[in-house]
């Protein structure tokens, strides 16, 4: 099946709960509600075959509402096509539901959304903390974590302190330019 | 370098004999077989083992014998980016290395934070540790490493190891010798 006739097939199945969708270099973007994930994400897998979850990326939209989004980059092994899920949640709802159970993988890929990004998952079995430890008590790719960390202590397991950035690498500087302007391969011209 | 003299008296050991000081002696012993912690967590690791293979050979400064437990080392050579998750880690297993024992930090990262300026890196070792020599490089080669590895020798052969390991009894020495 083509990319048109596996989209043709999620609007009949759907209709009005695909939100928006978008194409970009043949890949296609369908935004979605959270509550309708699981159905969609299982009818995806069973019945277009989008066997591999390649992965969750999640995204925060800082001062918006609702805050955060988060990707489900799918793929089909049968038809070689990709697919793209979105959907928003709102911080103070902050959960999502799993589909660990429809693929394995999404497992440590939730609680890496977990440990960075505080985004909870409804009916994860496992979700504790992967890269920073049990215990640390901030989200770190956040937008209001400072780059350079904020002080943390917990007695024989870890501790954080503040980094000084003063002449580091990543220290930019306040500019009125626009994006565009101050990283121009970021936007090709087709955008 | 400890002065040395043959014996002076005429016997059958004559020529086996050597004047030095203990702490020379002992600084001498120790210099020359320093065994490395191999505290490898990134790409500095793979110039320790480039020093420890043939071309460069770590081997002719007495420091082939990397241990993998720390309580068989002498030196830990901390080669790459300590992470705030690893940092307690990485102390855990020097408090675990008997005394005495020195410690390198290889590299920028290990020396510095090096180029990760963030909330995940501890910015430099000597935060938990006591450095001995630091190597600069982003990663260092394996000749800066063998050039640290020297300062460290030089280093150890001027360290007051008696006093420092037997204090007490070095007292009533220096009392009783006036």
């Amino acid at each position: 099946m083509t990319t048109e006739e596996l989209l043709e097939s999620v609007r009949q199945a759907f209709g009005a709960k695909i939100q928006r969708q978008a194409e970009f270099r043949g890949e296609t973007t369908c935004t979605i509600a959270a509550n309708d994930l699981r159905d969609i994400a299982k009818f995806c897998r069973d019945e277009l075959l989008f066997d591999y979850l390649i992965d969750i990326t999640s995204i925060d939209d800082f001062g918006e509402e609702p805050r955060f989004e988060i990707v489900y980059h799918l793929y089909s092994m049968p038809h070689a096509v990709h697919l793209r899920l979105k959907l928003k949640v709102p911080e103070d709802a902050g959960a999502v539901d799993t589909v660990l159970d429809l693929w394995p993988t999404a497992n440590w890929h939730e609680r890496e959304i977990y440990d960075m990004m505080g985004i909870r998952f409804n009916g994860h079995p496992d979700l504790r903390r992967i890269l920073m430890w049990d215990g640390y008590p901030f989200f770190p790719l956040r937008k209001d974590f400072p780059l350079e960390g904020l002080a943390s202590e917990m007695p024989d397991v870890a501790f954080t302190k503040v980094t000084p950035l003063e002449g580091g690498p990543f220290v930019t500087l306040p500019s009125t330019a626009t994006s565009k302007d101050r990283e121009p391969r970021a936007h090709p011209p087709e955008l | 370098m400890p002065e040395t003299h043959a014996a002076a008296y005429d016997s059958k050991i004559e020529g086996n004999v050597i004047f030095t000081r203990f702490d020379a002696a002992l600084n001498w012993v120790r210099k020359n077989s320093l065994w490395p912690m191999p505290m490898g967590l990134a790409c500095c690791a793979i110039e320790l083992m480039a020093a420890a293979a043939s071309r460069f050979d770590i081997a002719r400064f007495g420091a082939e014998v990397m241990r993998f437990s720390p309580r068989q080392c002498d030196v830990m050579i901390v080669a790459g980016t300590v992470t705030y998750k690893m940092a307690l880690a990485v102390k855990r297993i020097y408090e675990q290395m008997p005394e005495p024992k020195w410690v390198i930090a290889m590299g920028a990262c290990a020396s510095t934070g090096g180029m990760y300026r963030s909330y995940a890196v501890l910015q430099g070792i000597d935060q938990l540790l006591p450095v001995d020599v630091y190597i600069s490089g982003c990663p260092p080669r394996p000749e800066a490493l063998l050039a640290g590895l020297m300062k460290l020798q030089e280093k150890i052969s001027r360290e007051p190891s008696f006093r420092n390991q037997k204090p007490e009894l070095a007292e009533k020495l220096e009392e009783a010798l006036g």
